[in-house]
């Protein structure tokens, strides 16, 4: 008899189920764990319980959440923040723990440094303290975001008690048309299912626009899985997947490198394979899309329109679309090219890979902002390289800030935010009220689209604008 | 942990959808190690104005509610970041058990860490019970999850399902990490057969 086709999600956790548990949860063994800067107080919180770090040898580490961007590395002005950051740097000399801190050129956001190294593995568990940790399950293994109670126990055990999520497919046909990205995709798909649209769920992206995609678009993609209320979001290991990774610091390497790969290989979804919900998706007629609101499902294309909250039947809604048109500070039925911003930010998770710098800039190049702009990259090593390929004089010339990698403006945790009131154009994942700062309007959508608001002070479609230029 | 038995107290309707844990508790808190002032940060940005003076239209900040130790949510609530925080501000508050027709898939599993009984209904029963709650402002509910009932203030009963395992640790209060390594053994048979197996991983 031949075995029952399974998912990617399926092989890869009956491959670290240690034990049942009573009821449905399962102790599931965890590969490997990233840690930040905001984590750091867990490393106290065990110490007091007397409890020992059960396999160093699993933990990367960086800092990303606190650690300021301005140019020249500014000191951190809380001293009880600055000793977070020290502290991370104090416990991973301690426990031997590759840990890159400011002034490394491997420190970056924990989720570009994970790929980066070649810490992220197809067919691992891998966990942090960080809802975006989805971003991982781009390389094919199942990643996803814990709480500070899960991160000690992760430590102190190598598990963690977990219920099985469901299995989700999103088919995606079609490929995007020009000035289209990953992150309009995925935007668009949220708007689709909702943000809750993936609860309960890990998320399988496939389909022929999926396949076509780079690992940073894959990344982008699956990064925002969390938005969608799933808690991970996968897809399939490829050539690609393992091109990326080979020769990584973290990677295996040698006869081990063509051993994995033979495994890596097993791991995608079976034909017939059955998931418990299936989404169809056709990228093919996507325009540049943007959110209007403070849920990341309120996107529409930007040729669209901001909502009118009369045409909801359901009063709920029509509450709901009250409430953040008046955070947001819009009027009803505002074509969404006529809305004026403040402020630009191109980083973040989502988007401050290399890809997404180079989409940003090839928009900016010749160009002057009108507004105050930030590029943040992903990572030291992202700005080295965007700076050999002169990225950061295109961006300097065009009137851009080109900053120090980190979180930044993504978090409104560690300085860089927004005045109160201000409408920002960003690349980053979250829109919710004040994210970027107390009061502050947050517009999600692509490099190139938050490039273009750059340069014209407005939501701007960058497909007209390249046009215009050309 | 605290251990959570039933719970009988004053609950409080709030119709949000998409309660994300940023509105729960600003990013700018984080940095405090867990303690009694979180109390204070729980919906910070909606709860005091400018002055750091309470807002008289937000609901816990009126009369009937501020003895609240229940809160009725509505769809996806604690969406977001898997700031752990939101669960310590709302049980520092006082906050015991949030009713909702779904949640954060994070924030539900942290609400078992930290004490805080989440419970899902059927929308049409997270409805009804916020409706009442409007109606009767200052009125009590009862969750019980040794019988698994909710009990409603017009006297209905709701019951509700909760994974066994979880279930155990609320009513026990468990120290989860402790239970855990009562399965050292097996975890480090499994270890040594998953590198054996996938030996690429071993750094």
């Amino acid at each position: 008899m031949t075995p029952a086709p399974r998912t990617l999600f399926e092989k890869i956790w009956s491959r670290h189920v240690v034990t049942e548990g009573a009821g449905e949860v399962s102790l599931l063994y965890v590969d490997r764990l990233l840690m930040h800067d905001g984590a750091v107080h867990t490393f106290d919180r065990l110490r007091k319980a007397g409890r020992a770090i059960r396999r160093p040898g699993a933990i990367g580490a960086t800092a990303d959440h606190y650690v300021p961007t301005a140019g020249a590395r500014v000191a951190i002005a809380d001293a009880e923040v600055r000793g977070m950051v020290e502290a991370m740097g104090r416990h991973a000399a301690e426990l031997g723990i590759p840990y890159f801190p400011p002034g490394d050129a491997r420190q970056g956001i924990v989720h570009v440094m994970g790929p980066e190294q070649g810490f992220t593995l197809p067919g691992i568990t891998l966990v942090c303290g960080d809802s975006h940790t989805a971003t991982h399950g781009a390389f094919g293994c199942l990643a996803f975001g814990i709480g500070s109670s899960e991160l000690e126990h992760v430590l102190a055990t190598s598990c963690l008690w977990q219920q099985k999520p469901r299995a989700m497919r999103i088919h995606v046909a079609g490929a995007p048309p020009p000035g289209v990205s990953a992150k309009d995709v995925i935007l668009a798909i949220i708007a689709r299912i909702s943000a809750a649209g993936g609860t309960g769920h890990v998320i399988e992206y496939a389909g022929p626009a999926i396949a076509a995609m780079s690992m940073e678009e894959r990344m982008t993609v699956c990064n925002m899985s969390i938005e969608a209320g799933a808690r991970a979001g996968m897809v399939a290991p490829d050539q690609r997947t393992y091109a990326f990774l080979e020769g990584r610091p973290f990677a295996p390497a040698g006869a081990r490198w063509e051993e994995a790969v033979a495994f890596w290989q097993t791991l995608p979804t079976d034909d017939n394979a059955a998931f418990d919900a299936e989404v169809a998706f056709d990228a093919s007629a996507l325009a540049p899309t943007v959110t209007w609101g403070t849920s990341p499902q309120e996107a529409l294309p930007i040729t669209g329109r901001v909502p009118d909250p009369a045409d909801s039947p359901d009063p709920a809604r029509r509450a709901a679309v009250e409430r953040m048109l008046a955070y947001m500070g819009l009027a009803a039925n505002t074509p969404l090219t006529a809305i004026r911003i403040d402020r630009v930010f191109v980083g973040s998770c989502t988007n401050s890979r290399l890809e997404d710098l180079r989409s940003a800039a090839a928009v900016v190049r010749g160009r002057r902002v009108v507004v105050p702009a930030w590029a943040v990259p992903g990572s030291g090593l992202i700005k080295q390289a965007a700076e050999a390929e002169g990225l950061d004089r295109v961006f300097r010339e065009a009137g851009f800030e080109w900053r120090e990698p980190g979180c930044s403006m993504c978090i409104g945790m560690n300085g860089d935010i927004a005045r109160p009131g201000e409408r920002v154009a960003s690349t980053s994942n979250r829109n919710f009220e004040g994210r970027q700062g107390k009061g502050v309007r947050t517009h999600l959508m692509s490099p190139a689209m938050a490039a273009a608001a750059a340069v014209t002070g407005r939501l701007t479609d960058v497909r007209a604008l390249v046009r215009e230029g050309a | 942990m605290d251990a959570f038995t039933t719970l009988t107290a004053v609950a409080v309707p709030f119709d949000f959808v998409n309660v994300d844990t940023d509105r729960i508790i600003p990013a700018r808190f984080l940095h405090k190690p867990r303690g009694p002032e979180y109390a204070s940060l729980l919906f910070h940005d909606v709860r005091f104005d400018e002055d750091g003076h309470e807002r008289a239209d937000f609901i816990l900040n009126q009369p009937a509610f501020r003895s609240a130790r229940i809160l009725v949510a509505n769809d996806n609530f604690g969406c977001g970041s898997s700031r752990e925080h939101a669960v310590w501000s709302l049980a520092a508050y006082g906050i015991r058990a949030v009713i909702a027709p779904s949640f954060g898939d994070i924030f539900f599993n942290n609400c078992f860490k930290v004490g805080v009984l989440p419970v899902v209904v059927a929308p049409e029963t997270g409805v009804a019970l916020r409706r009442q709650l409007h109606a009767m402002p200052g009125a009590t509910v009862t969750v019980d999850l040794e019988t698994q009932f909710v009990t409603a203030p017009d006297g209905t009963v709701i019951p509700f399902a909760v994974d066994p395992f979880r279930r155990r640790g609320l009513l026990r209060g468990q120290d989860e990490i402790a239970l855990t390594l009562e399965h050292a053994p097996a975890i480090a048979a499994f270890e040594r057969r998953r590198l054996a197996e996938e030996p690429w991983l071993t750094r």
